[in-house]
């Protein structure tokens, strides 16, 4: 299990704004009558978005209330899946994935590039207080490894020279390109394709 | 090597676009009412003719799973949730679907809502895959203008509504009756089977649950035949299948290729080989993180199907090929592996909550050579209490690689760890009573 504990600073009040709150009612027409307890993992992704990339505990109960559902809950919830920032993390959230198939193709060098450029330490801003970075696990890109994500984006093919060059985009504002950075066609084996030619050629 | 023409996903590496227009003339929604109106027991006997087995790990047949489904509609609604909290470490063929072939899927989960009667289809994408359900949503949206779903899908009479529901970083998930509580909006934690989804599954409801590359299958199954499918690889492990192929090769890639293709056709042809060449080759994960890993000289022979996977104390799983050479230290991928199910155990049963964490303390100092020799016995032991002993598999899962790795790499480990934990200098003095102050004084 992973140990996940809120931050202990905390927002007094928390509402939705009218576009989020646009965006749960859309969300809970999705699910039968009287279920509407199903969308609680989409509110929290809403309220994440709202309030810069992490969930206060005052966001949790504004859902539960919404929701009609006890706030412990919605805290379980919250807690239970990984995605959820229960701390503030940067604007830019890089994420690396350093499970196997991405560590014994250089994962940790990639490590080294963020904590060259970000922050020494896991889940800390970086000085002008815009980005954070932090291990995860497997995020199913495999075959692309190493990776990681900014985030909503995946950042495929890498090394760490190529890595330094996307973290000074990111910090001086730019937003690098997402996909492949060897320039490769999505999953084709590289240079060696063997399967499907007429169609890469047509 | 399989024929171009008998590959399902011709548009695996997005070579024409995924929109509808390109779809179709992929082949994808040409007959769809015709397919439909030969009724549900022609469908579901075509697919049990064609052997298909689900894509998502375990393999049960496709068509047998469907014929669970009660044969008439109750007061209980049914649904039709499709499994794609694709998270098993080596395995990424779901994405490749979502976003290239989103069609396909679609086109699939309407066959398969109307073989089970469901008229609601929810679509469980992992978190992390925003973007390609992003793209999955436009060819659903497509889909709803073109009035290939919705209200009298594609002409059929039969209604369906598909929904995405996204995760958010749960491995977990991927287990079937774990993701029908979150999509409850619960924590993710698997119930006890029985009842089985298919009687009693979301919302209390009959539901069938299948994998993406499942569902993605079955249009182009009904349309060449169950037979077609059937000629392709061998009996019992029919069809074809994408395998990951991902670590130490050249080329690594996702490709689709016949069931029962050979190991090492895979790895030399598709991924361009072992990086420092075949010799070079220690351990190959075949199936997706959980599965047994198999050493260099059973790779020689294998081929890629349930059954002969099976024969060799692994599995097919995901088809997520992990290729694992000789430059790395095998010990210290399995202890990453075994903080992955560590990090990811739900926290539900007890000896999977606990156990995981012991395997990968445990597996961390052997990598550094700091355990002694009766811990190797005894990290067996840990995997034999998890195994088995948890309402789901994820207890199998997580000692699965370990047991693996006691069972082709216990000579390596043994070298590394030669901790003595016994007291060195033993004096023993006879009339002293407390001989264990003693040692300890000394240990």
């Amino acid at each position: 299990m992973s140990l996940r504990r809120p931050s202990k600073e905390q927002p007094e009040n928390f509402d939705f704004n009218s576009a989020s709150l646009e965006a749960a009612k859309s969300i809970i027409a999705k699910y039968p009558k009287d279920k509407q307890q199903s969308a609680v993992m989409a509110l929290l992704y809403i309220a994440q978005k709202q309030n810069s990339n992490w969930i206060p505990l005052a966001a949790m109960k504004y859902i539960g209330k919404f929701l009609d559902m006890p706030y412990i809950k919605v805290y379980e919830v919250a807690t239970f899946y990984t995605m959820y920032n229960l701390a503030p993390v940067g604007k830019h959230f890089i994420q690396i994935c350093t499970t196997t198939p991405c560590m014994i193709r250089g994962a940790y060098k990639l490590v080294e590039a963020c904590k060259e450029k970000i922050s020494e330490n896991e889940n800390e801003l970086s000085k002008d207080q815009s980005c954070s970075w932090m291990e995860v696990e497997c995020l199913g890109a495999c075959v692309n490894a190493p990776m990681l994500q900014i985030n909503d984006d995946y950042y495929e093919d890498l090394d760490k020279e190529k890595t330094l060059k996307i973290l000074d985009k990111i910090l001086t504002g730019e937003t690098p390109k997402p996909g492949s950075y060897r320039g490769r066609l999505n999953n084709e084996p590289e240079n060696n394709r063997k399967t499907l030619m007429d169609l890469k050629n047509a | 090597m399989l024929k171009d023409e008998d590959r399902i996903f011709q548009n695996l590496y997005n070579d024409k676009g995924s929109d509808v227009e390109s779809s179709r003339k992929r082949g994808d929604w040409i007959n769809t009412k015709d397919l439909i109106d030969k009724g549900r027991d022609w469908i579901i006997t075509e697919v049990k003719a064609s052997e298909l087995r689900g894509r998502g790990g375990a393999g049960f047949p496709t068509g047998l799973k469907w014929s669970f489904a009660p044969k008439e509609l109750g007061s209980r609604p049914h649904y039709l949730v499709i499994n794609g909290d694709e998270s098993e470490p080596g395995t990424c063929k779901d994405r490749d679907i979502l976003r290239f072939e989103p069609h396909k899927l679609i086109e699939g989960c309407l066959i398969a809502a109307y073989a089970v009667q469901a008229h609601v289809c929810y679509i469980y994408i992992r978190g992390e895959y925003f973007i390609d359900g992003e793209k999955l949503q436009a060819a659903i949206d497509e889909a709803y203008e073109k009035n290939l779903i919705g209200k009298n899908a594609s002409g059929t009479g039969w209604d369906l509504d598909i929904y995405i529901h996204y995760g958010a970083g749960a491995y977990i998930c991927g287990e079937e009756t774990a993701l029908l509580e979150s999509i409850e909006g619960k924590k993710g934690q698997p119930r006890l089977k029985p009842p089985f989804p298919a009687l009693i599954g979301l919302y209390g409801c009959p539901t069938i649950i299948n994998n993406v590359e499942t569902i993605a299958v079955i249009p182009t199954i009904l349309r060449r035949g169950g037979k077609w499918f059937a000629s392709l690889g061998k009996a019992k492990n029919t069809g074809t299948k994408i395998f990951c192929i991902s670590g130490n090769v050249n080329n690594p890639c996702n490709v689709e290729e016949e069931m029962s293709i050979s190991l090492k056709e895979l790895i030399e042809v598709h991924a361009g080989g072992v990086i420092g060449g075949w010799e070079n080759l220690q351990a190959v994960i075949p199936g997706g993180s959980s599965m047994p890993l198999i050493p260099q000289k059973t790779c020689e022979t294998l081929t890629m199907d349930f059954d002969s996977l099976m024969a060799e104390k692994s599995g097919l799983g995901t088809a997520g090929i992990v290729v694992i050479n000789k430059d790395q230290d095998i010990i210290k991928c399995m202890a990453r592996i075994a903080r992955f199910y560590k990090h990811e155990s739900c926290g539900q049963c007890t000896p999977c909550r606990e156990g995981t964490g012991w395997m990968w303390r445990m597996l961390e100092r052997m990598a550094k050579g700091e355990a002694s020799r009766d811990e190797v016995d005894m990290l067996g032991d840990v995997t034999n209490q998890i195994a088995g002993h948890t309402i789901c598999a994820f207890g199998e899962g997580s000692s699965w690689p370990v047991q693996g790795l006691l069972r082709h790499f216990k000579k390596e480990i043994e070298d590394r760890n030669n901790l003595n934990p016994t007291i060195k200098k033993e004096k023993n003095i006879p009339y002293l009573v407390d001989q264990h102050l003693l040692d300890k004084k000394n240990a």
